[in-house]
């Protein structure tokens, strides 16, 4: 059961949910880009409150959860070897390779350790000369502009004992491969508003432009995901498509030149393999020719671990908006974030989890609105 | 590690030609890189990524942003708090 009161401006919540309630006449699908956004939404139950109007499905912006299994894998052969510091961002150890995870790799003795930004790695390279040491640089195009920089900075300061391994994707690639499905249901889109802050707003037109469906750049507090569903539901009502920023607080419609200048030197555009998803072109970045030399696959020689994906785990159709998590029949029991089968699962981010979090109990089947309409 | 979390510029200083600075984020200060926003000031609110400030947000925005990122329980995650603890980086 969710309430109102749970809002952080009730009133403005309700003015949002009356506006939409009052513009849809009929039920739009809406799918919304980043993991945050669908915290947001399975936790304060705008799904719910909004069950008339929006059908909510989750999208793939969930770095964790889309990093593919082989670079896991080529990971974890990097982590074990004994001259090496392998360092990541927490939320990778627990993600399941074919075999076993970073954790694991650390518990049996492996030296793999947790940074907070890239250029703390770079600090451990400088502090152990005599050790290799590696960043497993994931993300979108949010924690690009940080691995670019320790790139650089390595660079500067000479040091010839660091290297990363790369696996960066980005969004809308992913947003294009969604539409241009034959199975797409997608009527418009809530695009992560931080990715934004650093790319702009412009690499949309073509999508809004090419599939006629409306791209709202949208935060991923609960009243700024009404405040998106708003625009979308009242261009979708007047049948327009149109690039709409309706988070203008942190979004400039050029982005962070700096960090885009940057960007486009250290790293290069290429296909990438989304984990349960599939390789999507040029949906990736990796390191340019001038920078090859920092490159960790080549560096260890993992470039041709090729794995294929589990059966068991359907978080391939979670993360198109195919299937809903508590509908996997192994949500809850055989998958848990204890025990994860899939990354979308481990994932503070991942839609697997967010269900487990906030509605393991509710019953399964299509929700029926618990809400107060006061 | 992907969201990213506001918090205020409290002091600014360069390492070898970067420019860094500390974030208080409510109570929890991180050191954060201010490469990609040349013109930040202290007092200034600037939305985190992996350690670098990527933009710059009004207070009230910023303060509304990490009470969420509480409600939502996601502050430790993103402030790389909640993993197995090492001592790195924080
Ligand atoms: S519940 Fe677990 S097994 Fe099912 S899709 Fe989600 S992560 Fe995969």
């Amino acid at each position: 059961m969710k309430y109102l009161t749970e809002f952080h401006d009730p009133a403005l919540a309700r003015r949002l949910l009356d506006t939409i309630a009052a513009t849809a006449r009929r039920r739009w699908t809406v799918m919304e880009v980043c993991g945050g956004q669908t915290h947001a939404i399975i936790r304060h139950g705008l799904d719910q409150f909004l069950a008339d109007q929006v059908e909510f499905i989750h999208g793939p912006g969930c770095p964790v959860c889309v990093t593919p299994l082989e670079m896991i894998d080529r990971a974890l052969a990097i982590a074990a070897r004994p001259e090496v510091i392998f360092c990541s961002f927490g939320d990778m150890l627990r993600v399941p390779g074919s075999e076993t995870d970073l954790f694991s790799v650390r518990a049996r003795g492996g030296d793999v350790r947790v940074v907070y930004s890239p250029l703390d790695a770079v600090r451990i390279a400088e502090n152990n000369r005599d050790r290799q040491v590696v960043f497993f640089a994931v993300g979108f195009e949010t924690t690009a502009p940080a691995a670019a920089m320790a790139a650089v900075t390595a660079r500067r300061r000479w040091l010839t004992n660091f290297s990363m391994l790369v696996s960066h994707v980005l969004v809308p690639p992913a947003m294009e491969a969604v539409l241009a499905a034959p199975d797409n249901r997608v009527a418009a889109f809530l695009a992560a508003g931080h990715v934004c802050t650093v790319m702009g707003t412009e690499q949309y037109e073509p999508l809004v432009a090419t599939f006629r469906t409306p791209v709202v750049v949208t935060g991923f507090e609960p009243l700024d995901v009404l405040e998106g569903v708003r625009h979308a539901v009242e261009q979708l009502e007047s049948g327009r498509a149109e690039l709409a920023n309706a988070y203008p607080r942190a979004v400039r419609p050029e982005g962070n030149p700096a960090a885009r200048m940057i960007l486009a030197d250290v790293f290069t555009v290429c296909d990438r393999a989304w984990r349960g998803i599939g390789t999507i072109p040029r949906s990736g970045w990796r390191l340019s020719p001038a920078w090859a030399d920092l490159d960790a696959e080549t560096r260890f020689d993992v470039a041709d671990v090729r794995v294929a994906e589990p059966a068991a785990c359907h978080s391939g159709e979670v993360l198109r908006g195919l299937l809903r998590p508590p509908d996997c029949p192994a949500f809850g029991t055989a998958c848990t974030p204890r025990r994860p089968l899939g990354a979308t699962m481990v994932s503070a981010e991942g839609a697997c989890a967010a269900y487990f979090q906030y509605r393991r109990l509710a019953p399964a089947g299509p929700s029926t609105p618990a809400v107060d309409r006061d | 590690m992907c969201l990213g979390i506001p918090g205020r510029i409290t002091k600014i200083w360069d390492d070898r030609g970067t420019r860094m600075a500390t974030v208080d984020f409510g109570g929890v200060t991180r050191t954060a890189c201010l490469a990609y926003l040349p013109g930040a000031t202290i007092g200034n609110y600037t939305i985190i990524h992996a350690g670098f400030a990527l933009t710059v947000v009004d207070e009230a925005a910023a303060h509304r942003t990490l009470a969420t990122f509480r409600e939502l329980g996601l502050l430790d995650d993103e402030l790389g708090a909640r993993q197995p603890a090492d001592g790195v980086g924080r």
